[in-house]
């Protein structure tokens, strides 16, 4: 079992546990959790390297390093695990977000039992990204979302109790479409008569098959049952709603990882189970989420425009951009779909970015009121300046991760309206890429407003002046992320063509990609 | 006239009844347990009425019946002594305002 | 051609951004500055160096045995790549205007970042707050322009679009302390993020038909086959040129696609060259530092809407109707510019209108030139105002920057008669002045003739139309003019702090920038830029007739100024009495910034952001917290059955004993 590389994903986090249970003192946990994360992100990188050099050596099958174990037999539940691009660009965000996270709460209290809860929710995470299984997926998904509850209602501030609820509670309403659709999925796996299977690839392997796939008709309740269960996490609208209250009270390392990773959770749950297993369906029942993640887009901006609170500004900000994500994902175009997952790291590592940086403006002046705030520019040059960086990756300045993201998005989504509009298929697809287009103006609006409120013009309160600029550990966590975010800005056709070895699978055959 | 089962079983039953509504109604827990012994004795009634009729050469009835008759002296007792108890802490024994301890 | 210099020329300024904006903090000013200064100066030499080789050298890939200038991709690397064709390169491409450009971009930010080593700091000699990160800025700014003229392809003419939009941004809210410099800049981002959404849907719409994103590509199939056209490099032309020629193109309403794409670019181009309706940021701009409005928003940046409609015009020439809306769009702004800067009191807001109105003369020109008039002259008059109009207005700017320096006033109310203070400033600014207002032998003449020469060749109705703005022109820029260095004599303290000439890394630049202005129209410009590349020696076809024209409208119009500002009048305010309506309204601009104060602010932000946070909160997470409500509720609602009271169970069990009792009674029936 411990030959295979994956399983590392999850063991070192499960190490870390017992470590930080073991652990006396603080500097103890935070040893732990910074050596830790650092060997994810070590784990992470060989990962990648030993992936290209196989993809290189010319291997075709659709995920490598795969594996399996028998857990429970009667129901053909497996551990099963296998990574392809996306996952491996999924889980060197994960590790590097919780780097991040680490150094962001470096003066928690109760450090103990919040290393904890983070690094359970990590397991929960990783987990997710590295297995192939159905069943075991929603185990590791469940295993993500509960210690978020304990996280925001212990460690939160504002309406805690509330935003702690209201998000576990919503995140569980998606999580109930999700069981059914996947219990549904595995009871039609093998429609021919064979084994039944929560495998994804065996599965995705029929998928382009119209005898063996999920029944059509299947698909069709299926499918909206995964892709809400998914997206309620994806912060789709209608069901985004959690996501602002919950940011907004959750601690920053937990912000940062929510945003940053969880709600990645559900665009690729989106990607891998609901248009992977059934492109029928995708194809034909598109549209219905197509309109709803278009209107997140703009929704998310718009109402961005209007908050006050920073991370209710973020929030929403992030419910645009995620929506972004499965818009792109719904295109059923490679193009974009690559645009999405580059999306989903952007967004990723810049709303982490930008939580963290909250967070640290709010241990200082305890307000998140960008009308109580004002000329911090003056007064926290540093933190100030990696602001208007994660500003300017957020609007989508070019030498940035968000630039690539969405350009690529819009490319790919345009080519995909032209191809519908110019076949007679409606303008549907080619209107809502307009209209999402539009976003980028919106979002420059909202951002440069913060910005200008919040870091430049004159010191609003003069019991800011005294505060202090970044110690070296928030300097460490935004300095790794500009990095990331950076690099990815620079160097996108490396990102680029990682996720996009992966949409070489007959499955997409069906979707005509 | 003979005497049949149904001459015994009808008082019974009438008593049962009437230990089932004043059970039902009365507030008083004294009166409750009153009505509780009623409902008792009835099926005690019961018990010996269809040993004797149904199983004349056997016991087990009159058997079961002296032992309900034990149980419910000794379960009075008790619940007196509960009552009284109530009764010192709470200065009544009106079921419907004994409600402190419900949620 | 080696490949090392045109990489320097891209990756010294990146380097002195990177290397200022990371360890300027810890650095002397004065290193910071020196280091910028040098880092450009070498960038300059670089320019030279290629813009020289590619136009003199006559090296058989710059030039062909018939003397056709040809267009050179030096590099070309691949960035990002969206699909087989879509691929979005980093290169290099040399040619006529992008040689051209790198001369002029080099040039005005050297002389820029060598002002700004006496004017950012005070009179005192100490430097501004800020001062190494200006410099970085201003390198991140000279980086993103000539990554964008040199682009090869549209998508790159993008990302650097975007970057010099971000650095103008910066420098802008360069006062970042000023609440007005902040608005300043986010106006200014804003309004040019909004033209770069109809950029950007048209590099898409466009690329969807044609496949590449590649400028070559686009134009030489856009020009293949036509008559007269030798040299243009033909590559992939021919599978484009059917998508737009051979198979129509589909229609939306109402045009072609191939129309409606390039309409949504030139949008682009209004934003950044600030043409009417999105002019509006330009002038909130000056709130930058006075170096930078040089550079940005007068002399580079600006004229890049310019340069775009430039470098895609064969494709322009294609559709009629796009270029005819460059007139429209073009000649309205150039007169609207030229009227309000007739009644600004803020000498850089002046001189800011006065840019919108000069840019507006170039998309004119591009508007009005045809292949058959005058082989595109237009094209070339365009590209050799811009180059005249870089350097003058540059020059203006600067010269402006050092009055600023030496008043500490941007109103020439707080000006007047310091001819005899400042004659360093003085005579360069009066070269300026005459340059722009059109006067031989000056720059601004022969660039400006040739403008209103397409424009006869075009229609009466444009040469005249264009003709009074050029007279508007001299006559606002003398007024001007005669407000700061005549009307009456200056009230000002003697001796020490009388206003005074500025130290010489001041002086050299407004110097060097008026010899230019003096010489540089006689730089035989047809015969390094024309649109497709053959040589064109426009003294042989000169116009003797518009020449005399526009020098008579240029001399009248100074004559007007002359007679009312020179000396401290009356007729000014007779004037202004005269026409009160037409001199409000120029006066606050027409109103536009009401009216997009009312459009964001009222529609945008009071119609729909408002109404949707409010539809979130209270509807769509009403109807979330409405679930929970309702599950509560229905939990307190069944409580009572609960009661805890066993007489209530008995009545329950009773029932239900009853109730089955009953049913099964039934049921045996």
């Amino acid at each position: 079992m411990f030959a295979n590389i994956l399983i590392y994903f999850v063991v070192i986090p499960l190490l870390m546990l017992a470590g930080i249970a073991l652990c006396r003192n603080v500097r103890q946990i935070r040893a732990v959790a910074v050596t830790g994360s650092l060997a994810l992100i070590a784990l992470s990188v060989v990962v990648l390297l030993q992936y290209l050099d196989l993809r290189a050596a010319g291997e075709t099958a659709p995920m490598l390093f795969t594996d399996s174990w028998t857990w429970f037999e009667p129901l053909h539940i497996n551990l099963a695990v296998g990574v392809d691009g996306i996952s491996i660009a999924m889980l060197l965000l994960s590790s590097i977000i919780v780097f991040a996270g680490s150094f962001a709460s470096w003066k928690i209290d109760q450090p103990k039992e919040f290393f904890l809860w983070l690094i359970l929710l990590s397991v929960g995470v990783f987990g997710f990204f590295i297995t192939v299984d159905l069943f075991t997926m929603f185990m590791f998904y469940e295993v993500a979302l509960i210690p978020m509850y304990l996280l925001i209602g212990v460690w939160g501030s504002g309406r805690k109790n509330y935003s702690a609820m209201k998000l576990t509670l919503m995140l569980m309403g998606g999580s109930a479409f999700l069981m059914l659709g996947l219990i549904g999925i595995y009871y039609h796996s093998n429609p021919a008569g064979g084994q039944l299977t929560w495998n994804i690839l065996e599965i995705a392997s029929r998928a382009a098959d119209a005898e063996q796939c999920i029944p059509q008709g299947w698909q069709m309740v299926l499918f909206p049952l995964t892709f809400v269960g998914f997206g309620v996490l994806g912060a789709m609208f209608p069901f985004h709603t959690w996501s602002p209250d919950g940011h907004a009270s959750a601690p920053t390392a937990v912000s940062m990882l929510h945003a940053g990773v969880l709600m990645k959770l559900g665009g690729y749950g989106c990607f891998r189970v609901a248009i992977y297993l059934m492109p029928y369906a995708a194809q034909e029942l598109s549209y219905i989420f197509l309109i709803l993640t278009g209107i997140s887009v703009v929704y998310g901006a718009f109402c961005a425009c209007v908050k006050t609170d920073l991370k209710y500004i973020n929030a929403y900000s992030s419910v645009s951009h995620c929506g972004l994500v499965l818009f792109a994902i719904l295109m059923l175009n490679t193009t974009a779909m690559t645009g999405a997952i580059m999306q989903m790291l952007s967004h990723g590592l810049m709303t982490a970015l930008f939580f963290a940086l909250i967070g640290m403006i709010y241990g200082r002046t305890h307000t998140r009121e960008i009308t109580k705030m004002g000329g911090l520019m003056q007064i926290m040059p540093y933190l100030s300046v990696c602001y208007v960086i994660a500003g300017m990756a957020s609007l989508g300045l070019p030498g940035l991760s968000g630039f690539v993201a969405e350009m690529t998005i819009f490319v790919g989504s345009f080519q995909a309206g032209m191809a519908d509009y110019l076949g007679g298929e409606g303008s549907l697809r080619l209107v809502f890429t307009i209209i999402a287009c539009c976003s980028i103006v919106i979002t420059a609006v909202y951002i440069l407003r913060v910005v200008g409120k919040l870091l430049f013009g004159p010191v609003q309160d003069d019991h800011h002046r005294t505060l202090t600029d970044a110690t070296w550990w928030e300097r460490l966590s935004t300095v790794t992320l500009i990095l990331c975010v950076a690099a990815i800005g620079c160097f996108p056709n490396f990102f680029n063509n990682l996720i996009n070895t992966t949409f070489s699978p007959a499955i997409f055959a069906v979707l005509g990609m | 006239m003979e005497i049949t089962a149904i001459y015994y079983l009808v008082p019974a039953l009438i008593m049962f009844c009437c230990g089932v509504y004043g059970f039902i109604t009365r507030k008083n827990m004294i009166a409750m347990l009153i009505s509780l012994e009623l409902m008792l004795n009835a099926v005690d009634i019961n018990f010996a009425v269809f040993n004797r009729f149904l199983w004349p050469g056997q016991l087990e009835g009159m058997f079961f019946t002296l032992f309900a008759i034990a149980i419910a002296a000794a379960e009075t007792a008790l619940a007196i002594a509960i009552i009284i108890n109530i009764f010192r802490a709470a200065k009544n024994i009106d079921v419907r305002s004994l409600n402190e301890m419900k949620f | 051609m080696d490949v090392t210099v045109p990489i320097l020329i891209l990756a010294i300024p990146l380097f002195m951004f990177l290397l200022l904006g990371l360890t300027g903090m810890k650095m002397s000013h004065k290193l910071a500055g020196t280091l910028g200064t040098l880092g450009m100066g070498t960038v300059l030499v670089l320019a030279y160096v290629t813009a020289f080789t590619y136009f003199f050298g006559g090296a058989p890939e710059f030039i062909d045995a018939a003397g056709n200038r040809l267009q050179y991709l030096v590099f070309d690397q691949t960035w990002l790549a969206f699909t087989q064709n879509l691929v979005i390169k980093i290169g290099f491409l040399l040619d006529p205007i992008s040689a051209m450009m790198l001369v002029v971009i080099t040039t005005i930010s050297f002389m820029v970042h060598l002002y700004s080593l006496g004017y950012m700091r005070d009179h005192h000699g100490v430097y501004e707050h800020g001062f190494q990160r200006f410099y970085a800025f201003l390198s991140l700014f000279s980086f993103s322009m000539l990554g964008l003229v040199v682009a090869p392809n549209i998508f790159q003419m993008y990302i650097f679009w975007e970057l010099v939009g971000a650095s103008s941004y910066l420098l802008i809210g360069f006062y970042y302390r000023k609440p007005s410099a902040v608005s300043a800049s986010k106006k200014a981002f804003i309004v040019t993020r909004f033209a770069d959404l109809g950029f950007l849907i048209g590099i898409l719409v466009l690329s969807y038909y044609t496949g590449t994103f590649n400028f070559t590509d686009f134009t030489s199939s856009a020009v293949a086959g036509m008559e007269g056209v030798t040299q243009v490099n033909i590559h992939t032309a021919e599978g484009i040129l059917n998508i737009f020629q051979s198979s129509p193109a589909p229609m939306f309403m109402g045009a072609s696609v191939l129309t409606w794409a390039l309409v949504l670019i030139f949008m682009g181009g209004m934003g950044k060259s600030a043409m009417l309706p999105l002019h509006i940021w330009l002038p909130d701009a000056m709130e930058g530092p006075t170096p930078v409005s040089a550079l940005i928003h007068a002399a580079t940046m600006v004229v890049a809407g310019v340069y775009l409609v430039a470098r895609l015009f064969p494709l322009y020439l294609m559709e009629e109707s796009a270029l005819m809306i460059i007139t429209v769009v073009g000649a309205l702004t150039a007169l609207y510019a030229a009227m309000v800067a007739c009644t600004q009191v803020d000498i850089k807001r002046v001189l800011a209108f006065s840019t919108i109105s000069q840019i507006a003369f170039m998309m004119v020109s591009l508007g009005v030139a045809r292949m058959d008039i005058h082989h595109g002259l237009g094209y070339m008059a365009s590209m050799f105002h811009l180059f005249t109009h870089a350097m003058f207005k540059a020059l203006l700017f600067l010269g402006a920057g050092a009055l600023i320096h030496a008043i500490g006033s941007n109103d020439y109310t707080d000006m007047h008669g310091l001819r005899k203070y400042m004659p360093i400033t003085h005579i360069t600014f009066l070269i300026g002045c005459l340059a722009i207002a059109g006067i031989i032998p000056f720059s601004g003449f022969f660039s400006k003739d040739e403008i209103l020469s397409s424009c006869l060749g075009n229609s009466t109705i444009a040469y005249v139309w264009m003709s009074a703005v050029a007279g508007l022109t001299a006559f606002y820029m003398f007024r001007l003019y005669y407000l700061i260095f005549w009307w009456k004599e200056h009230k000002v303290h003697e001796g020490h702090h009388a206003p005074h000439d500025q130290p010489w890394v001041m002086s050299l630049p407004l110097i060097i920038l008026a010899v230019i202005s003096c010489v540089a129209g006689f730089i035989p410009f047809g015969n390094l830029v024309s649109w497709n590349g053959v040589p064109y020696d426009f003294m042989a076809h000169f116009n003797w007739s518009v020449a005399a024209v526009s020098l008579v409208v240029a001399i009248a119009g100074i004559a007007l100024a002359t007679v009312m500002y020179r000396k401290e009048n009356e007729l000014p305010a007779k004037f202004k009495n005269a026409v009160p309506a037409l001199w409000r309204w120029c006066h606050h601009r027409f109103y536009w910034d009401e009216l997009y104060m009312f459009i964001t602010h009222r529609i945008i932000f009071g119609c729909i952001c408002r109404p949707l946070a409010w539809f979130d909160r209270h509807i769509i997470d009403g109807t979330m917290d409405s679930f929970a409500t309702i599950t509560n509720k229905a939990s307190d609602a069944i409580k009572p059955l609960q009661s805890g009271q066993v007489q209530m169970y008995v009545w329950y069990y009773l029932i239900g004993a009853l109730a089955l009792g009953g049913i099964t009674y039934i049921c045996l029936l």
